[in-house]
Formats: structure tokens, sequence, C-alpha cells
């Protein structure tokens, strides 16, 4: 019998069982607890107590709400993410660096800080909040601000996974295509979009996730109005601050499922298409 | 119907890249551009494919005035070091590409399409390859699907970026005669740019020897051998 020789990188087995086990436990404790609670606690009262919470008028409008907002962020971010990592990409110009700072700034920016900057620019104490007021035009406690916010807080996420991904993959199958005579619509659909649709699928997914989950900067501009301008992080807060836990773990419930779904096919995609993510992610 | 490169400057910042250079090539001519690294080839080369834009200077093909053409109506084949194959799409799809983003009232039928390739890829000695994706092929394989794609134009120019510099001497002599053989074959005329001096003049009618943005010297191989003009240049083609 030969005795077991470390390797020069190896750990001993202690350490590997400690620093295993402290691992699994974090997870166990600060995530998976959590959320296994957040159903249970849904669940309190039967499946029946469940749907009635899950069904009443205010519940149903911050899902909708909720679901409004994100489906116009999501989109809209899509377009401006793919806009962005083709410029920083595709084309050379002096502020580069400074751009690619400029769109990380959401992720530096507390949500807080970037609703309050809403109300000063379209408050009735701001710069154009009076002026849209008297056109009947409003933003502030209502749909558009929500919007805004919620497109600031998530722009990040799409572009940041494209910008590496179309840095790699450089700028040649573009000028091969347009040498052999493609117009540059033809070469964005024919070329550049295939070749970066499992990253860009992946970047909407986490936009989508973080847009439907936005809580603070969401919760500066909305104005909180029952049934009206709570999302549903929102409308979470407001049945926990009046005692109705139910309801609240039942909403709570339903983000973490959205949540769930989202890890779901995230996981899928990274199975599936792990080659051609593998380049997204030298970041 | 010559292509006329006269005096074509290009700065990249305030750094010179072309200082100049003119050579002119007869219709139908194989061209090559013989230089050191960082001599200017793939900046003149570029230029000519219209994928950078020169400073100063004229290029005159054919009798149109060259360099105000966007790259995609110079219908000038190009042809990378690195490839740059599509590669997401099969070899038939890379090499169709060219044929299926034309305008309707001059793209091909399917068919006619499909003929096309099964041709091209023949020329090019890959048959059957249709199916195949780029990642499944070896990098001479790879180069020939390249050169088949620029065919598939039914090019005027064809530019070829040291097309051979990422593979072995073996495979390289074999795309050099392939290559020869499929200028003859198309009629088009050829700018070849490498930095080997044996290959350049292997392939070519005319050789340009390029140093420091400007073209040395200009004329026949058998010429510039008897007779090289610059103490550059005689070093360059005895290294
Ligand atoms: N995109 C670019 N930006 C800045 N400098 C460049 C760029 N492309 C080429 N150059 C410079 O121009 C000179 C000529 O380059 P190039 O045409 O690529 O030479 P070659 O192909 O003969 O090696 C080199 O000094 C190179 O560093
Ligand atoms: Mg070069």
């Amino acid at each position: 019998m030969t005795k077991r020789i470390l390797k020069p990188i190896e750990d001993p087995l202690w350490l590997k069982l400690l620093l295993g086990g402290v691992t699994i436990g974090f997870i166990a404790i600060l995530l998976l607890l959590p959320l296994v609670l957040v159903f249970k606690e849904a669940l309190a009262g039967g499946l029946g107590g469940f749907w009635t919470s899950m069904t009443e008028p205010d519940a149903l409008a911050s899902v909708r709400l909720s679901l409004i907002a994100a489906g116009i962020a999501v989109p809209l971010n899509t377009v401006f993410g793919i806009a962005a990592a083709w410029a920083i990409a595709k084309y050379d110009f002096p502020a580069k660096t400074f751009l690619v700072t400029l769109i990380d700034l959401p992720f530096s920016v507390s949500p807080v800080v970037a609703g309050l900057v809403y109300v000063l620019v379209f408050g009735m104490q701001g710069w154009l909040g009076p002026t849209l007021v008297d056109h009947n035009v409003h933003i502030l406690f209502a749909l558009p601000a929500i919007v805004l916010v919620t497109i600031f807080v998530t722009f990040p996420f799409v572009a940041r996974e494209l910008i590496p991904l179309m840095v790699d993959q450089g700028r040649d199958e573009e000028e091969a295509a347009a040498t052999l005579g493609a117009s540059g619509f033809q070469t964005f659909l024919r070329v550049t979009l295939p070749n970066i649709k499992w990253g860009l699928l992946y970047g909407v997914l986490l936009c989508n996730a973080r847009a439907l989950g936005e809580f603070g900067a969401v919760s500066v501009v909305s104005g909180h109005i029952r049934g009206v301008t709570n999302t549903m992080p929102l409308h979470v807060q407001l049945l926990y601050d009046n005692y109705d836990y139910a309801g609240a773990f039942t909403v709570a419930a339903l983000l973490a499922m959205l949540a769930l779904l989202t890890l779901a096919l995230k996981s899928v995609l990274e199975w599936r298409y792990a080659d051609e993510l593998a380049a997204a992610h030298r970041h | 119907m010559s292509l006329n490169v006269d005096s074509v400057t290009k700065k990249f910042r305030r750094f010179p890249a072309l200082n100049g250079a003119s050579f002119v090539a007869p219709q139908g001519s194989f061209v090559s551009l013989l230089g050191p690294s960082g001599s200017g080839k793939t900046t003149l080369l570029r230029i000519l494919g219209g994928l950078e834009f020169a400073d100063s200077g004229m290029v005159r093909f054919a009798d149109l005035n060259w360099l105000d053409m966007p790259a995609r109506t110079r219908n000038a084949g190009f042809v990378f070091q690195q490839y740059a194959l599509f590669r997401h799409m099969s070899v038939a799809d890379n090499i169709a590409f060219g044929l299926k983003v034309r305008p309707r009232n001059k793209r091909p039928s399917a068919a006619d399409i499909r003929n096309r390739v099964t041709e091209l890829l023949a020329l090019v000695q890959l048959p059957g390859l249709e199916d195949r994706y780029p990642s499944q092929l070896s990098g001479g394989q790879r180069q020939r699907v390249a050169l088949a794609r620029a065919l598939a134009i039914e090019p005027r120019m064809l530019l070829l970026d040291e097309p051979f510099g990422a593979l072995d001497a073996k495979v390289r002599k074999e795309l050099r005669a392939d290559l020869r053989r499929i200028h003859d074959h198309a009629g088009v005329t050829t700018v070849f740019v490498t930095h080997d001096q044996e290959e350049a003049f292997a392939v070519a009618d005319l050789v340009a020897v390029m140093k420091d943005g400007r073209i040395e010297q200009y004329g026949a191989p058998a010429d510039m051998r008897r007779n090289p003009r610059t103490p550059f240049v005689s070093e360059f083609l005895s290294a």
C-alpha cells in the first residue's frame, strides 16, 4: 500500500470539511430557510386561504402593475442594452471608458437615491413637475414614474451581459458581411443577433427578475396608493405593516415563485448552452 | 479596367500607417503586397476593401472612383487571416450569405444558390462539406470555405490578408497553388498580402515591397530579384 501523498495545492481533509460545512450551513440558514418559511407562512391558512389572499383585488392589482412595469422596462432596456453594447464593442471613440462606467452607475447608486432624483425632476417642487401638471401630465405617483425608475435600476443587466461577449467576438464577422454586400440591418439580424442570442436572453432574464423585485426606487416615486400604484414588493410591505401576515406572505410567495422560475430558466440555459455562454462570463 | 492606387495616406490618431502608397495593376493581375510586420499592408488592403478610410489619395478601378463607394457596393471579396466565418452558420449558409442578402430582384432562386454552393465547394476542393459548421473544420478547410464565400458574389476584386498565415507549411503550399488556379479561372484582380517573400514570389505576377507605409519597389518577381533598387529590398529578399 502506498501512502496517499498530498498534492502541493491540496488542502487537508479537515479544512475541506470545514469550508464545505460553513458554505452549506450559510446557504441553508440565510437562503433556503427564509424561502421555505415564506411558502410555509403563505400556506398557513391552507390552499383555500392562499387562493383568497391571492385573488384579493388589491393583490391582483399589484401583480398587474408589476407585470406592466416590467413589460415596458424590460423590452426598452433590451433595446438600449443592445445599442450600448454594440457601440462599445464595435466602434472606437474617445469617451468609451467613461460610457462603460456610466452604464454601471445604477449598480453603484442606491435605488432610493435614484427614486429621489426623479422626485426632484418631476415633483411639484421639482424642475418639470408644475409645468407637467399644468398640461395634465402625471408622472410622479403614477405608472410613468414607476416605469422610469425601473428602467434606471435595471439598465445595466443587458448591456453588462453583452459587452464582454461582443468585445470578445470582435468585428470580423460584421466586416465580412459588409464586404459580401449586406446592409447594416441585414448584418445585425443575420450575423450579430444570432451570435449574442443566448447571452442576450440571459441578460433579459436577470433584468426581468430585478424589474419585478425592485423595492427602494419604486417606493420613493409610487405614492403607495393601495390597488393603484403599489407594485408587488410594495404591496407586501403594506400588508405586512397592517398585520395581514397571510396576505403579505402570499404575495411574497408569488414573488419568490417568479424568482425561482427565473433561476430554473437560467439553469436550463446554462446547462443547454454552456459553451456559448462561457464567452459571456469572462468578466 | 486596371486598378490604380495613387498616393494613399492614412494616419491612426497621430501615427502614420500609410505615407503615400501608389501602384498600378492591370485588370486580372495577381499583385502581392510584401513587407515586414507594421509596414502598412493590412491598412492598404482594408482601404481597398472599404473597411478603412484613407485620409488622402485616390483609387480608381474600372473607371470607378473606388474610395467613394461603401464596402457593400464594391463587390470585392475579402479573405481575412482569422477566417471570420459566420460561426453559427453551416458551410453552405456561409458560402450562400452574399447571394441571400441581395435585393429580391437580383437574388438567385434557392435551387440556384444550392447549385452554386456545390460548385464552389468543388472549386475549393471541399466537396460534400455543406452541412458542417466552421468549428468542425481544420484551419486549411476554414480558409477554403472563406475563399469560396468570397468567390460566391462573383467579385471583381479579390483581397486576401495573410490568408495562410495561421497554417502549416505544407497546407500553405497546397492552398497557394489552388488560389492561383482559382484566380486564373475567375479572371479577377487579386491583391494578396503576405510577409513571406517566397510565397509572394511563387504566386504573384507583380510584387509591391512595402516599408514604413510606402512602396519601396514594385515590379515582376524576376526583375526585382535581378535588380533590387534599395538595400532594404535586397536585404528583405535574401532573408
Ligand atoms: N486600428 C489601428 N489603430 C492604431 N494603429 C493602427 C491600427 N491599425 C494599424 N495600426 C498601425 O499602423 C501601422 C501599419 O499597420 P498594418 O497595416 O497592420 O501593418 P502590416 O499589416 O503590414 O503588419 C502599424 O504600425 C500599426 O501599429
Ligand atoms: Mg497585417
